[in-house]
C-alpha cells in the first residue's frame, strides 16, 4: 500500500503552547493510503501534534510537508491550496449549528469551486449518503446524536475530496455499535477511495481495526515512544509505557503497585 | 464576494453529445474533478432534460479522473433520464472509479430532496405565531411568579442568599457601568440645557432651564436612561452567561444536584441589579446636574441660582417617584435577561438570539412601564 513518497512528512517538529513544550523534535512520514494513527494518554500532546499538522498553530521549530508543499510559513493561495488538499473532522464534530446537515456539507463546497448551485447540492447529498446520513440531511447538529454528529463532520471534511482526513478522537463518547460503524466507515473509505487517514485517538478497540500504523507519544519524554503496528507493539514492545498503555495498566505512581509490568525493562 | 477556486490538477473537461432518435449518446472527456465538472455541467444535463430520450447512454472510457463532483453529475443525469422515462446506462466504465461510484449509486436522492418542500400556509403560521407568544406570556408570567417568590424568601432567610455573587454581580452591573453612566449624565445635562437655553433664549426665558433639567432627569431621564443602560450592558451579559451554561448543560448540573438555577443564578442578580440602579440613576442624575450648571454658568447665571431653582422646583415626591421608577425598570431588564438565558434552546446562534432579545424585550418592558408610571403618577399628583 506505501510508496516511497510520503504524502506527509513531519520533520524535526516542536510544539507547545507559549513558551512550554508538548512535544518535542519528532519526526514522521504518513504515506498514501494508510490509517495512520496517533497515540498516547491523556495531555501528551496528540492533539495539540495534529493541530499543528492542519496548521491551526504554528510549531515552535521544525517542518511539516504536504507531498512537495511545506505548510509551515505558507500563506495566501499557497496555503489554499495545502489546506484544500485535507479534511478535517474535530473531536466534537463542530458543525455549524445554525446551518442542516446539509448546508454544512455544501459550505465549502460553495467557498471553493465554481459547480452551479444544483451541482453543489447533489454533490453534499452524495457525501452525506456515503455516512448513510442522507435521510438526516435537512436536520440541524442540535437535532441529531453524537454518532451521527461525527459522521456528518467526516462528510463535510470530505466535501472538497480530499486526498487526506485527520480525524480527532472518533470515537470518542460514542457507544460500541457507532463506535463499530465509525470503524467501518473509516476502512471502507481507505480501501475503497484510497484517503489517508490520519486519526488521533486512545481507543484501543478501534485502533486495532483500522490502524495500518501507530506512532505513540509520551507526555514524560515529549516525544515517541513507539511507531508500528499496534497489536505488533501490543504483543512485542519492551517499553514500560507502551505496554501499560495497551494493557490498560494504572500507572505506579498512582496505586504504589506495579502490576505484573515491573520487568518489562 | 471574490471566490477561491481549486487549482486543476487534472486537464478540464469535455462533452460530445450524440442523438440518435431516442436515443442519446454521451462521450464525458477529461477529468471529472470540480473544475471539470462545472465546466460542463449545463451541457451534459440540458439534453437530457429538454430531451424525451427513452435510453441516454454515458461513455466513460475517456474520462481520466473522478471525484464527488463527478459522480453528482451522473446521479443528476440518472435522475434527469428517469423524469422523462428513460434510462441511464454507463459503459466502459473503470474500475477504480467504479468503487467510487458504487458508494452512493444505491441511494435515491430524489427522495431527500422532497422531504424538504414543506410549505405551510399563512393560518398555520399565524396558529404557530400565536402559541409562541402565548408560551413565551407563560412563562414570562411563571418567571415573575418564581422570581417573586424567590426574593421574598432571600428576604425573609438572607442566609439563603449567595451573597458572594451578589456582590460580584454588583460590581458588573453597577461598578464597571460608573464611568459610562455618569459620562452619559454630563453629556445629556449639557445638551439638553444647552438646546433648551437657545430655544428660551429669544423668549428671554433661560433662568427656566434649571427648574426643566432637574424635573426631567430626576423624574424620567435619569430611570430611563439607565435601565437602558442596564438592558445594554447587563441584561445581554446576563442572557449570554446563562444561556451558555443552559446549552453547557450546566443549569441540569444545578436542577440534578437540588440546587434551584432560580436561586443560585438568578436571585443574586435581580438582588444586584434593585441595589446598584437607584445608585446609578443617582449618579446619572447629579451628573446631568453637573452638565446643567456648566451650560448656566457658561450664559453667565452664578452657581447658586442654577443650584437654588433646580432644588426649589424638584419636590421630594419627583426624587421619590423616579427612585422606584429606576427600581422597577431594574428588576424588568435584569429579569429579562435571566428569563431569555433561560429560555435559550441548543446552538451557539441560540445564545446570540437569546442575547439579543433580552435587550429588545427589556427596552419594550421599559417603555411600556414607563407609559404606565406616567398615567399613574398623574391620576395620584405625584
Amino acid at each position: 500500500m506505501n510508496t516511497n513518497d510520503p504524502i506527509i512528512s513531519i520533520q524535526n517538529l516542536t510544539c507547545g503552547y507559549d513558551d512550554t513544550v508538548i512535544v518535542d523534535n519528532v519526526s514522521f512520514d504518513i504515506f498514501k493510503g494508510e490509517v495512520f494513527v496517533i497515540l498516547g494518554g491523556s495531555g501528551c500532546g496528540k492533539s495539540t501534534l495534529l493541530k499543528n499538522m492542519i496548521g491551526l498553530y504554528q510549531p515552535m521549530n521544525g517542518k511539516i510537508f504536504f507531498g512537495t508543499d511545506e505548510l509551515t510559513g505558507a500563506q495566501g493561495e499557497q496555503r489554499d491550496k495545502i489546506i484544500c488538499k485535507f479534511g478535517v473532522m474535530y473531536q466534537m464534530g463542530a458543525l455549524f449549528g445554525s446551518m442542516s446537515l446539509l448546508q454544512n456539507v455544501m459550505l465549502p463546497l460553495e467557498e471553493f469551486t465554481n459547480l452551479p448551485r444544483e451541482a453543489i447540492s447533489m454533490v453534499a447529498q452524495c457525501k452525506l449518503a456515503m455516512v448513510n446520513l442522507e435521510n438526516a440531511a435537512y436536520k440541524l447538529p442540535s437535532a441529531i446524536s453524537g454518532g451521527m454528529k461525527k459522521r456528518a463532520a467526516i462528510a463535510r471534511a470530505m466535501a472538497l475530496d480530499p486526498g487526506i482526513l485527520f480525524l480527532d478522537e472518533p470515537g470518542a463518547g460514542l457507544d460500541p455499535i457507532s463506535s463499530a460503524e465509525l470503524d467501518e466507515l473509516i476502512l471502507n473509505l481507505s480501501r475503497t477511495l484510497g484517503i489517508t487517514f490520519v486519526i488521533v485517538s486512545h481507543e484501543l478497540e478501534s485502533i486495532y481495526k483500522t490502524a495500518d500504523r501507530v506512532i505513540m507519544l509520551d507526555k514524560d519524554v515529549k516525544s515517541i515512544v513507539a511507531e508500528g503496528d499496534p497489536k505488533q507493539l501490543r504483543d512485542t514492545s519492551e517499553n514500560l509505557f507502551v505496554k501499560r498503555f495497551f494493557h490498560r495498566q494504572p500507572s505506579l505512581g498512582k496505586t504504589g503497585h506495579d502490576k505484573n509490568v515491573s520487568t518489562a525493562e | 464576494m471574490a471566490q477561491r477556486t481549486l487549482s486543476t490538477e487534472h486537464p478540464v473537461a469535455s462533452i460530445r453529445v450524440s442523438p440518435n432518435g431516442n436515443r442519446l449518446r454521451l462521450n464525458i472527456i477529461g477529468s471529472l474533478n470540480a473544475p471539470g465538472t462545472a465546466s460542463i455541467w449545463d451541457d451534459t444535463i440540458n439534453p437530457v432534460r429538454t430531451g424525451k430520450y427513452t435510453h441516454v447512454e454515458v461513455d466513460c472510457s475517456d474520462i481520466t479522473y473522478i471525484d464527488g463532483s463527478g459522480v453528482a453529475l451522473l446521479l443528476k443525469l440518472r435522475e434527469e433520464a428517469g423524469l422523462s422515462g428513460g434510462k441511464l446506462e454507463l459503459n466502459n466504465l473503470k474500475d477504480e472509479h467504479k468503487k467510487l461510484i458504487t458508494l452512493t449509486w444505491d441511494c435515491d436522492l430524489t427522495q431527500l430532496i422532497s422531504i424538504n418542500k414543506e410549505h405551510r400556509g399563512l393560518a398555520e403560521a399565524v396558529g404557530e405565531t400565536t402559541e409562541e407568544l402565548m408560551k413565551g406570556l407563560h412563562d414570562l408570567i411563571a418567571f415573575v411568579g418564581e422570581s417573586s417568590v424567590m426574593i421574598i424568601q432571600s428576604i425573609r432567610h438572607p442566609g439563603q442568599v449567595r451573597w458572594k455573587d451578589v456582590f460580584l454581580s454588583c460590581i458588573h452591573v453597577g461598578v464597571d457601568s460608573l464611568f459610562i453612566i455618569t459620562l452619559l449624565g454630563f453629556l445629556m445635562g449639557l445638551i439638553m440645557s444647552f438646546q433648551s437655553a437657545i430655544s428660551l433664549q429669544r423668549f428671554g426665558g433661560e433662568i427656566f432651564v434649571p427648574n426643566m433639567l432637574g424635573l426631567v432627569m430626576f423624574r424620567e431621564m435619569g430611570p430611563l436612561v439607565t435601565a437602558i443602560l442596564l438592558a445594554a450592558r447587563s441584561g445581554s451579559a446576563f442572557a449570554a452567561e446563562i444561556g451558555t451554561m443552559k446549552i453547557n448543560e450546566e443549569l441540569d448540573a444545578l436542577t440534578t444536584m437540588g440546587l434551584s438555577p432560580m436561586r443560585f443564578l438568578v436571585v443574586p442578580k435581580l438582588l444586584s441589579a434593585l441595589a446598584m440602579v437607584p445608585i446609578m440613576t443617582l449618579f446619572f442624575n447629579l451628573a446631568s446636574l453637573v452638565g446643567g450648571a456648566v451650560v448656566m454658568l457658561s450664559l453667565g447665571f452664578p452657581l447658586v441660582t442654577f443650584t437654588s431653582r433646580v432644588f426649589s422646583y424638584l419636590g421630594y415626591g419627583d426624587f421619590m417617584g423616579g427612585m422606584f421608577k429606576a427600581l422597577v425598570f431594574s428588576i424588568l431588564v435584569a429579569g429579562i435577561g435571566c428569563l431569555r438565558g433561560i429560555q435559550t434552546r441548543s446552538g451557539a446562534s441560540a445564545v446570540g438570539l437569546s442575547t439579543t432579545s433580552a435587550v429588545v424585550s427589556g427596552i419594550i418592558l421599559i417603555a411600556f412601564a414607563d407609559g404606565i408610571f406616567a398615567i399613574a403618577f398623574y391620576y395620584l399628583n405625584i
